[in-house]
């Protein structure tokens, strides 16, 4: 049933708390292992889950990019650094700050989950139940959630073309950026 | 899978990426926890594109424009973005760590004090 709202199968539900349980639990794993090594091959563990999540939200396009550049990109560079500066070898210890950054992460998951649960969403779903939206803008809605790509390529080079020239300048001023200082001398 | 869901999840990987941002010495450490919470937003970004009826359809029910339906995918187009400064944060950061592990031979956000002295 592609592009019909939003699914809510038990298969699916099953799957999201699977996927967002070891995403959590390889979140804490990178927070709480003393060595880096092992806590980097978590971090890869944590950005697949997000990766599923993705696609279970039908963004599948973001769900390619994010193992593409996450998981193929981002976590080989932080196992490079991590072996390149492996004779520190102490382990990830925590600093002082360790129970006021825990008061801190808590009071923010807190404040974050009331928000999530107390807002009066307006949700998609229920829209298109009552119809209070037109039949022909339900319809258009399904055709863009069947298939998104050609959406987002749109979108990207029509209403946000600065946004996408900028992020290339930005990039190439990172690798120049990351060249300089890696110079030797 | 609820809106509902999906946000607390999002929530609860940022408030682990926070703790561990604030409490680890090792600085990468420190930038994976920076970008597990960078997947947190995104995460949410891309649920609440998913989930919500855009305020342009909510003014106008009847709408079926390019320019209206399109604001749909806004969320996803946002992550993207983050992706992008992610990936330009993570090299740059990387960079920095290995050039003060030449000069200090530390790896520790506790012990890279010059500007302090």
């Amino acid at each position: 049933m592609i592009g019909q709202g939003v699914e809510n199968s038990l298969f699916t539900d099953i799957v999201f708390w699977a996927i967002a349980v070891s995403s959590i639990v390889a979140a804490i794993a990178v927070v709480q292992l003393r060595d880096v090594f092992r806590a980097a091959l978590f971090l890869i563990v944590s950005f697949l889950g997000v990766a599923g999540i993705f696609i279970l939200l039908r963004a599948e396009f973001l769900a390619a990019v994010q193992v593409l550049i996450y998981v193929g990109a981002i976590s080989v560079l932080i196992i490079f650094a991590i072996l390149m500066t492996r004779d520190v070898e102490e382990g990830s210890p925590s600093s002082r700050l360790r129970i006021p950054a825990g008061i801190v992460a808590a009071l923010f998951a807190a404040v974050a989950i009331f928000v999530a649960l107390d807002t009066d969403w307006k949700l998609l779903q229920p829209a298109i139940e009552e119809s209070t939206l037109s039949a022909g803008t339900v319809d258009r809605i399904n055709e863009i959630f069947s298939n998104t790509i050609p959406w987002i390529a749109g979108l990207l080079i029509r209403d946000f073309v600065l946004a996408f020239e900028l992020a290339s300048v930005v990039l190439l001023a990172a690798i120049l950026g990351a060249l300089a200082l890696i110079r030797e001398g | 899978m609820s809106l509902e869901s999906v946000l607390i999840v999002a929530a609860i990987i940022f408030a682990i990426g926070l703790y561990g941002a604030l409490s680890k010495r090792h600085v990468i450490t420190v930038l994976m926890c920076i970008e597990l919470m960078f997947n947190a937003v995104n995460i949410t970004a891309v649920a609440l594109s998913r989930y919500i009826v855009p305020s342009t359809l909510r003014a106008d029910p009847q709408a079926v424009g390019d320019e209206v339906v399109q604001f749909l995918l806004t969320g996803q187009i946002f992550a993207i973005f983050i992706i992008t400064v992610a990936a330009a944060e993570i090299a740059l950061g990387l960079a920095i760590v290995i050039a003060i592990y030449r000069n200090r031979q530390t790896v520790f956000v506790t012990d890279a004090n010059l500007m302090k002295k």
